[in-house]
């Protein structure tokens, strides 16, 4: 197993360098740079900036020196942020973003996989419609419409908890910003669940369970919860890298100070670096992510382990 | 010592804390974007200056109003020439460590605000200074050229180019605050890190969370610190308007430094008073390429500008009551009385749309031959609300209006590289004088995006420049800018306002017209 996740690490170095490599060059031909603004310099004061930066050097000779400063493990400066490195804001907000993300993660995971359980069990009766009707207004709705609402319903209104910002970090500044990451997340791993579910519930395997007189409850946790997971666990991969990557909506309405919005923000403001080391962020938890996924299928797909 | 009585030390110890604690005065400002740094020298934008202006203080500072007063001086002497001034420094200023601010701590700033590896956006701002200039383009080697010198520790003296009636107010500027110069040579670009930094204004900074918040809190060390009645400041990052105001509802901001244009009148309904909306030094304009047919027609221009709707912009277009701009200066600068105003400001709307159609027909524009343009503008709902309904105004005059909308740094991008037929453009002041918008129009000048050029007006602009006499130099200025508004050189549009909500428990917010209010005169009603 340990091989196998290094041989899996190893193979994304190339893709790594492919991707850093042509954003690099996009977005030098992007138009507009980072010192463009409301407030044109004077040439001599841009100069001074471009050299400050090397962005006076030829490309080329700007990219060796990047990609030799990042073999080095330094991404290099943020023109945006300039007291700190695109590495040290990295590693400011991602705590942030993991509190928040892994949160919601866990909670859509243990949320959807109940709800969609009970949808499977309970098929086209109330709590199959109740349920999984009312998680679906969290797919059906997007967090920039919902967000709002909460904050104006327990924030402004009842007083219950926080509007926004990370306050000490007690639960009550991190429930709200969860459970608008939690609800889209909960209701399509409900959907996928509750579809699985109920294909594996027709099984022969389950009916041979029901035949030995197991009853329903052992029936589902020993014997079907496990295969069922499978499309659930397929779809957690992607899940987990968007939740761990931080939402920008999220995070700029609630005045978190995750990683989410650097990679938007850093576009818009032509801060080379801070795009280039959040792309490697990124690729870097995807690849990990998916690694973990990996050895979740292998762990409940004995066929899988085989290959 | 006996167990009791350490244990009755500790409680009064811990209780004298919590009693502190419990009364310290607290101050929580949205402040819109993150910093770009805490370094004076590496800033550009309000949202910067209301941090750097606590924790630092330059030789003049402001009044609560805005006003230039003595602040790290605590005087000055101007020559008869008007070229060299004289700062006193105070007795007894400190950095927040400890050590003495000295006249050097200055000569060392403005130094390295030119030198050009600091790479300073804003260090053309004292390029009135001796040398500045040729410094900061590197003409100039010997950083000990530049116009500032220390006499002795307590006495600088400042030469400039050339007499500048606004110098004071440039001085207040946070290119002109001091630095320690003890601990910048020892860390080096780190000196600005939260554990290194030192201070000299009325609070330190204490913690920094990238996208989160500033914390300063109360420098004892300050000249004045005994007038400064709140003890800890937090600036918040938020640039979710719409969240600041529901956060300022629940009481968790104090004072919100921008609130989404349609809640104005929710706002002056349901929080009466609390809503700041006052003019602001900044002007809203759009510019015309004037080297290129059709702008390049004076007559073209002046039917455009005409045309434009500006008393409706304002109160019903975006909800805030900008003020309708017919001038080229804001009312309120300094050192200049009322601005000049276009001639045709006060005909009836119908009257001005009439001749603006004459106008375009005798520039050889009509429904054979209608005028078609782009327009501009970076993205932006208000810029684009503003574009469609100034579209829509210049429709009747035959004129099809393409809107073309990118992102900021494209805009201004293509803006300086004279891509624009019209473009939208903005100006806020970075001191209080009139050739801060004057200057706008001057041939050759970066931001003069429509390359308007007048010789005329390039010489007003320098005749008023080297002239003393502060009447004598509004009146030249004067000339120069309707000259400028007779040939329709951009389209003003509005006025800004600044736009503040502010809890009533703050007390000593004084609106001002640069929107400037430091923490130092402010205090907390509970």
């Amino acid at each position: 197993m340990f091989g196998y996740a290094l041989r899996r690490l190893l193979s994304t170095i190339p893709v790594l360098w492919i991707a850093v490599t042509v954003c690099f060059f996009i977005l030098r031909l992007a138009p507009g740079g980072p010192f463009d603004g409301e407030r044109p310099l004077p040439p001599e004061v841009k100069a001074n900036l471009a050299a400050h930066y090397n962005l006076d050097k030829p490309l080329v000779e700007q990219y060796l020196i990047y990609v030799a400063d990042v073999m080095k493990g330094d991404l290099g400066p943020s023109f945006a942020n300039q007291d700190f490195t695109v590495t040290q804001q990295i590693m400011s907000g991602f705590p942030y973003t993991l509190t928040i993300g892994g949160s919601a993660f866990v909670l859509a995971t243990v949320v959807g996989v109940f709800i969609g359980c009970l949808g499977a069990l309970y098929q086209n009766r109330a709590a199959d419609y109740w349920l999984g009707g009312g998680l679906l207004i969290g797919l059906v709705m997007p967090s920039f419409l919902i967000a709002p609402i909460l904050q104006l319903v327990f924030g402004n209104t009842l007083g219950w908890l926080p509007v926004g910002g990370w306050g000490d970090g007690s639960i009550k500044f991190l429930i709200l910003p969860i459970i608008v990451l939690t609800l889209p997340h909960a209701a399509r791993i409900s959907r996928l669940m509750r579809g699985s579910m109920i294909e594996v519930m027709s099984q022969n395997f389950i009916r041979t369970a029901k035949a030995k007189g197991i009853g329903p409850r052992l029936t589902v946790m020993r014997h079907a919860l496990k295969p069922a997971l499978m499309p659930v666990v397929s779809y957690l991969g992607p899940a987990a890298s968007y939740l761990l990557t931080g939402s920008l909506v999220v995070e700029s309405i609630f005045g978190l100070p995750g990683v989410g919005r650097y990679f938007v923000g850093a576009a818009l403001n032509r801060d080379y670096g801070m795009v280039l080391g959040t792309v490697i962020f990124y690729m870097l938890l995807i690849v990990v992510l998916n690694l973990l996924v990996d050895i979740a299928y292998a762990w409940l797909d004995p066929k899988v382990r085989m290959r | 010592m006996t167990h009791f009585t350490r244990k009755f030390l500790a409680t009064a110890l811990v209780s004298t804390i919590l009693s502190f604690s419990a009364h310290a005065a607290t101050l929580n400002i949205h402040n819109g974007g993150d910093p770009t740094s805490l370094d004076p020298q590496k800033i550009s934008g309000d949202w910067e200056n209301r941090i750097d202006g606590d924790i630092f203080e330059g030789l003049v500072t402001e009044d609560p109003k805005d006003n230039p007063i003595p602040g790290q001086a605590e005087s000055w002497t101007i020559s008869p020439d008007q070229k060299v001034y004289t700062f006193k420094l105070r007795d007894g200023i400190k950095w927040s460590d400890g050590h003495p601010v000295t006249a050097q701590d200055f000569v060392f700033a403005f130094q390295r605000l030119m030198d050009p590896k600091t790479a300073a956006q804003y260090a053309y701002l004292q390029y009135t200074i001796k040398n500045a200039e040729k410094i900061n383009k590197g003409e100039i080697k010997d950083p000990t050229q530049l116009g500032v010198k220390a006499i002795d520790d307590k006495t600088l003296e400042i030469t400039l180019e050339n007499p500048t009636p606004y110098f004071l107010n440039a001085l207040m500027h946070y290119t002109a605050y001091p630095l320690p110069k003890h601990v910048v040579e020892a860390k080096g670009d780190s000196w600005v890190k939260i554990e290194n930094i030192v201070t000299n204004g009325p609070y330190k900074p204490v913690e920094w969370v990238p996208g989160s918040h500033v914390s300063n809190v109360k420098n004892d060390q300050y000249h004045d610190a005994k007038d400064v009645k709140i003890d800890k400041v937090n600036f918040y990052t938020l640039e979710d308007q719409a969240a600041a105001l529901k956060r300022y509802r629940a009481g968790e901001f104090d004072v919100v430094t921008s609130f989404p244009a349609d809640q104005y009148e929710w706002l002056q309904k349901n929080l009466p008073g609390q809503a700041h909306v006052v003019p602001f030094l900044g002007t809203y304009y759009y510019v015309l390429n004037a080297t290129k047919p059709p702008f390049n027609d004076k007559r073209v221009r002046q039917a455009l500008s005409m045309a434009v709707n500006r008393e409706v912009i304002g109160p019903k277009i975006l909800g805030t009551g900008e003020l309708p701009m017919y001038s080229w200066v804001p009312p309120g600068t300094a050192n200049y009385g009322e601005p000049a105003r276009v001639s045709w400001k006060d005909e009836p709307y119908k009257q001005k749309v009439e001749e603006a159609k004459k106008l375009l027909k005798e520039a050889g524009f009509g429904p054979d031959h209608p005028l078609k343009a782009q327009l501009r503008y970076n993205t932006n709902d208000n810029h684009k609300r503003i574009a469609v309904a100034i579209a829509a105004m210049w429709k009747p005059l035959g004129v099809d209006i393409e809107l073309y909308n990118t992102e900021t740094k494209v805009h201004y991008d293509e803006m300086q590289r004279g891509e624009v037929q019209i473009g939208r453009a903005g100006w806020l002041a970075d001191y209080n004088d009139p050739i801060n918008f004057l200057n706008l129009l001057s041939t050759g000048v970066e931001m003069n995006y429509g390359r308007w050029s007048n010789k005329d007006y390039d010489a007003l602009i320098k005749q008023g420049n080297e002239e003393i006499d502060l009447k004598k130099r509004a009146e030249i200025y004067k000339k120069a800018e309707q000259l400028a508004l007779d040939d329709s050189a951009a389209i003003p549009i509005y006025y800004y306002v600044s736009q503040n909500i502010v809890a009533p428990k703050v007390q000593g917010f004084v609106d001002n017209i640069q929107d400037i209010h430091r923490t130092r005169w402010l205090s907390i009603k509970e």
